[in-house]
């Protein structure tokens, strides 16, 4: 038995990197502390993708990753239209060479946060981000807001280790010197420990950012008694609670991103933020999902120069969300080739757009069987990263954390896949020049 | 193996003396040597040729970098460039991406830039991006003065101490040199506030000064080839000069055992600012020039404002938010925990607005009224005075005073009252330029010694080759000839010809490792994990850029002095 | 036709602990079901672990139904995963997001099953 300390966990944006795991016989057999339940479940470990497989007369057939390989190549070298989406669950390493893949291809890249917190990065275009490392909260914030976020669910250690629950510096009293303001539609098990629960009514976000920018900037008078469901009073009290703060911190979910306005909501909550700046120092910072969200919108866009739904054919970078984003393609019905890598729009995309995706031949590259794989047309197995293979990922305030390997994968890792689908697709296109 | 050989060019090499003298230069293996067998030969024709140009001061890779190009699709739409079978695609004008810089330095005859600030927590970030870079020779300078354990350190005097955690930060960030930038400042930020030269941060109860100084003297006790590389306090603020100046003064008795100024200031045209006020504001150029030319301790770069739209970005976060406050555009800031900070907003410099004109013409007036320019160096402090691609235009503004005047004609009418520029009729020669763009630069960073600057035998054959004459004098045909080479041949390869990229190498990145006694570094630990343990969100462990991130390294050691 | 009401979808530990076992009974049971207000399962006249069938204009799919306390009446919980979505609109307004939360629906009491992973799957196909 070998025990592993600073592991690093490969599931959501806390990208906690203080696990202590056991390891036996070349596999991880206990998560001794810092992981959550989340974390915990996978650094254990979970059915896999047992053999690299090509779809044949509507059924999965095992295969080779050679002959895997091949077929991958040929239906990318093959498509007009091309969509290379998902490299939010992998490293950047290998993002960097999705975005060569694509580039080879002229195809569109895009990833997960076009349905996560892409709305978040089209704010950030807009009005730009006042906001901090999770450190900074730690050690200073007095004051935080969680904002159509559910982090007890969905980024369980995110309150102990970076906000409301954690000690720093001049925190060092913890939550009882704290305040916790939650904003929701419904009452969840972050709200159940706020101070302030502010429930508002579903869709109507922007109206109570709006409320409380007034009253942040000395206009309470244009307030009216209710604002989407939240009194007057409620606010006042809120933005009070705001301005007394010798640090606020504000984090927001999808509870805001994927609601109505979108955008125009996020564009709302740090502009709330910036009037809260003006009283005392104010940040905000969005909640990523995956581990690696945050590093492909950064590979993506030191590269290519902006951070999704970009589209590669003219052979420089074409940047157009909300045309060129995967749904859209999809919507549009397109792209006639699709490479999934670490995602799963099986599972996460509309109905409506997965139609189309099970109609054109698809790419799959994951370590685990998903609802993807029932309409994948060629499937890879793969490493887990972070658990099976080592490479930096950005956690959701930008801080680069390198994943560490814990034990042998007798997988390959998603790089070394992708290197070789692009060596064979420049192998097609140079016969194809011939 | 692989040899060149370029004839018959006119050589300007500061560094060893040569002032445009015709002279063949041999190449083998990627350096300069006596002579070769079978080289290719390149016929530089009397064209002008120089050492690969050496930037010392550019925000090139990162996380601020690449936060302004995430914001600014309408910055990446502008430098669209389609990839070829050479080169890959490009974006960007103020923010290219990573390969558009590797690829447009070099056309400029560049073949070593600096990253001038590394936060030290994601410098992960900033090496990931400079393996991106092709072709270009690199290296980083991580902050190093709003950090708490320096802090502590200047607090209680332990000079020693702060050097042995100055070594472990360069070894952890595979930094080259000690950057400073708003020295308590940053720290004062992340409450929202900001200070100025003599102000006491409180919980350190440290003044920025103390903190210049402080590591000042630990940067000459690890004998690092770089000084101190200094942001100063109250950039952009009217009257900012007397603080300039007595920042100069703090290090005056600092000794140093290296042959080069214990003080770089960069960026130095935001910092010789007069006036109480933007409406009294005037060039102190003449003050902050003239302390230069009477002391010998000090360098500067001059962060010269190149006209039109661009993306400011620096660790100095209150000074972004004061200039948000201003244009009212767009903003992102982000704040380092225990360590630095940094702020983001586009900036549009206009030669209709009498404050830009000022800035505008104190940048020229610094590289003009520096009567050594071993003093000097040209940057735009890219991109926060204008993006690197403009300085073929300072260039050929220094070179020729009809140029400026035809340029000042343009600019607001205040150049003539509140600026110096119109009465200085200095212009440099083509070996001035090479000392300001190479030489200089060069030795002030402690490359020279590693084969960077010049072209004496066992230099990287690093070479640009200009294709203009010596005695051209019209400013257009020097500005073109300095935008796109004849050639730039980067370790004896041919990586630029007429002005096109024709091959990519890797760029090295060079770092430094100073070494210093173990049980100082042993005591100075004990402070720093028991940061991590309470205040950092990373672990230690996690904390250090693995080499995986460092695929072409170049190590420089150093040995702290007892 | 069903009770109209308004359709979110959203993170939950159980979802997130099998985000690599989506095949898996414990993910089926968390994922393919909806939360509800108790005045609403009354209104419907569904009890805990009946099946109800929910239908927006892209589609209808049948989960299980849940009390959940500080569910706010007239509206709709379901966690993210290919329930929920077989509900969503793919229409992102021009922002690349499509509509995941505030979906008007219509909701009623079935005795129709609820479909495996494998089978809302092959709906697609």
């Amino acid at each position: 038995m070998v025990e592993i300390t600073d592991v690093v966990c490969s599931l959501c944006g806390c990208v906690c990197d203080d696990i202590t795991v056991e390891v036996e016989d070349n596999k991880v057999t206990k998560v001794k502390r810092g992981a959550c339940s989340v974390g915990k479940s996978k650094l254990m470990g979970h059915n896999r993708i047992k053999s690299p497989a090509i779809r044949v007369n509507g059924e999965l057939k095992d295969c080779s990753y050679d002959e895997a390989i091949k077929k991958a190549a040929e239906i990318l070298a093959a498509s007009r239209r091309p969509l290379l989406y998902g490299w939010s669950s992998t490293v950047c390493e290998a993002d960097k060479v999705g975005v060569e893949l694509s580039e080879e291809l002229g195809a569109v890249i895009d990833n997960t946060a076009s349905v996560c917190h892409g709305p978040s990065v089209l704010a950030i275009q807009d009005v730009g981000l006042p906001s901090c490392t999770l450190g900074e909260v730690k050690n200073r914030a007095d004051v935080i807001i969680y904002w159509g976020a559910n982090p007890a669910e969905a980024h369980a250690n995110h309150m102990k280790r970076y906000s409301y629950v954690s000690k720093g510096f001049w925190t060092e009293e913890g939550k009882k010197a704290k305040k916790l303001v939650v904003v929701d539609v419904r009452a969840t098990k972050t709200s159940k420990m706020a101070d302030v629960f502010l429930q508002l009514e579903q869709g109507k976000d922007y109206l109570v950012f709006s409320a409380l920018r007034a009253i942040l900037y000395g206009h309470e008078e244009v307030v009216p008694d209710e604002v989407g469901g939240v009194s007057k009073k409620d606010l006042l009290e809120t933005a009070e609670m705001m301005k007394g703060a010798k640090f606020g911190a504000t984090f927001f979910g999808m509870g805001v991103t994927h609601t109505g306005a979108r955008q125009n909501n996020i564009v709302n909550a740090i502009q709330m933020t910036r009037a809260a700046h003006t009283h005392t120092k104010f940040t905000i910072t969005p909640m990523r999902g995956h581990y690696n969200v945050a590093g492909i919108n950064q590979v993506c866009t030191w590269e290519t120069g902006f951070p999704f739904a970009v589209d590669l054919s003219r052979g420089y970078a074409w940047y157009n969300p909300g045309e060129l984003s995967a749904t859209d393609l999809l919507i549009r019905q397109e792209c006639d080739a699709a490479l999934i890598i670490a995602s799963d729009p099986g599972a996460h995309f509309p109905g409506e757009s997965i139609k189309h995706l099970a109609k054109i031949p698809v790419i799959q590259i994951d370590p685990f069987p998903n609802p993807t794989t029932e309409f994948a047309d060629v499937v890879f197995p793969a490493a887990v990263s972070g658990v099976e293979a080592a490479g930096n990922v950005y956690r959701m305030d930008n801080i680069p954390i390198r994943l560490r390997k814990l034990i042998d994968s007798e997988y390959p890792e998603d790089e070394a896949i992708l290197k070789r689908i692009l060596d064979e697709v420049r192998a097609i296109k140079e016969k194809e020049d011939k | 193996m692989a040899e060149v050989l370029i004839k018959n060019g006119v050589v300007y090499d500061p560094l060893n003396g040569v002032k445009g003298e015709k002279k063949d230069i041999c190449i083998r293996d990627g350096k300069v040597v006596e002579s070769v067998k079978n080289p290719k030969v390149i016929d530089a024709e009397g064209r002008v040729v120089m050492p690969g140009g050496v930037d010392i001061h550019s925000h090139i890779a990162g996380g601020k970098v690449n936060s302004g190009r995430l914001f600014r699709p309408e910055d990446g739409r502008k430098g669209l460039e389609a990839k070829t079978k050479v080169c890959r695609m490009q974006s960007g004008y103020s923010v290219p991406n990573t390969f558009a810089v590797g690829y447009r330095y070099a056309k400029m005859g560049y073949t070593f830039v600096m990253e001038a600030a590394m936060p030290p927590l994601a410098a992960r970030h900033t090496h990931e991006e400079l393996v991106d870079i092709p072709i270009l020779d690199n290296a980083a300078l991580p902050l190093l003065d709003n950090n708490w354990m320096t802090m502590e350190y200047v607090n209680g005097g332990d000079i020693d101490l702060l050097a042995a955690y100055v070594a472990w930060i360069m070894k952890a960030t595979k930094g080259f040199g000690v950057k400073i930038v708003n020295p308590g400042g940053t720290e004062m930020w992340g409450w929202g506030k900001n200070c100025s030269l003599n102000d006491n941060v409180p919980t350190f109860d440290v003044t920025p000064a103390e903190i210049i100084k402080g590591l000042a003297e630990a940067n000459e006790k690890l004998e690092m080839p770089h000084s101190i590389h200094v942001h100063t306090n109250m950039l952009g603020h009217p009257g900012n000069f007397e603080i300039t100046k007595e920042t100069y003064d703090l290090v005056k008795g600092v000794n140093t055992v290296k042959d080069r100024q214990v003080m770089h200031t960069t960026h130095t045209q935001f910092h010789s600012y007069g006036g109480t006020n933007w409406g009294d504001f005037e060039s102190k150029a003449d003050a902050i020039a003239g302390y230069i030319n009477q002391n010998d301790h000090a360098t500067i770069d001059i962060g010269s404002i190149i006209l039109g739209d661009t993306t400011t970005m620096t660790a100095d976060g209150p000074m972004e938010y004061n200039l948000y406050q201003i244009t009212g555009r767009k903003w992102t800031n982000h704040d380092v925990e225990l360590e630095t900070g940094s702020g983001i907003t586009p900036f549009l410099y206009s030669g209709k607005s009498p404050v830009n004109t000022i800035q505008w013409a104190i940048g020229m007036e610094l590289a003009l009224l520096v009567e050594d320019p071993w003093k000097i160096a040209l940057t735009t402090d890219h991109p926060n005075a204008g993006p690197f691609i403009g300085y073929p235009i300072l260039i050929s503004m220094l070179m020729s005073q009809k140029r400026r005047e035809e340029s000042s004609a343009d600019m607001h009418k205040v150049i003539y009252d509140k600026a110096l520029l119109p009465s200085i009729d200095r212009e440099y020669s083509l070996y001035e330029i090479a000392i300001i763009t190479r030489g200089m630069t060069a030795k002030a960073l402690g490359l020279h010694e590693h084969g960077k600057g010049h072209l004496g035998v066992g230099a990287d054959g690093d070479v640009a080759i200009y294709d203009m004459s010596p005695e051209e004098r019209d400013a257009g045909k020097i500005q073109k000839a300095f935008l796109n080479t004849k050639y730039t041949i980067k370790g004896g390869q041919i990586v630029v010809k007429d002005g096109e990229v024709v091959a990519t190498p890797d760029g090295k990145t060079y770092f430094v490792t100073p070494e210093c006694d173990d049980t100082l570094t042993d005591e100075m630990l004990v402070k720093l994990k028991d940061k991590f343990d309470h205040y950092y969100s990373v672990t230690f462990n996690n904390y250090p850029v693995q080499d995986d991130y460092v695929p072409n390294p170049y190590e420089i050691k150093t040995q702290m002095r007892g | 036709m069903g009770t109209k009401v308004n359709l979110i979808s959203g993170r939950t530990t159980v979802q997130g602990r099998n985000l690599d076992s989506k095949m898996s009974e414990e993910y089926f049971e968390e994922v393919a079901r909806c939360d509800l207000n108790k005045a609403d399962m009354e209104k419907l006249g569904v009890a805990a672990d009946e099946s109800v069938k929910v239908r927006t204009s892209y589609g209808e799919v049948v989960v299980k139904a849940k009390e959940v306390a500080g569910t706010p009446e007239g509206l709709v919980f379901i966690p993210m995963g290919p329930w929920a979505n077989a509900l969503v609109s793919g229409d992102t307004h021009g922002a690349g997001m499509p509509s995941y939360k505030g979906i008007d629906a219509e909701i009623e009491k079935t005795g129709d099953k609820v479909l495996h992973v494998k089978e809302l799957m092959q709906t697609y196909m």
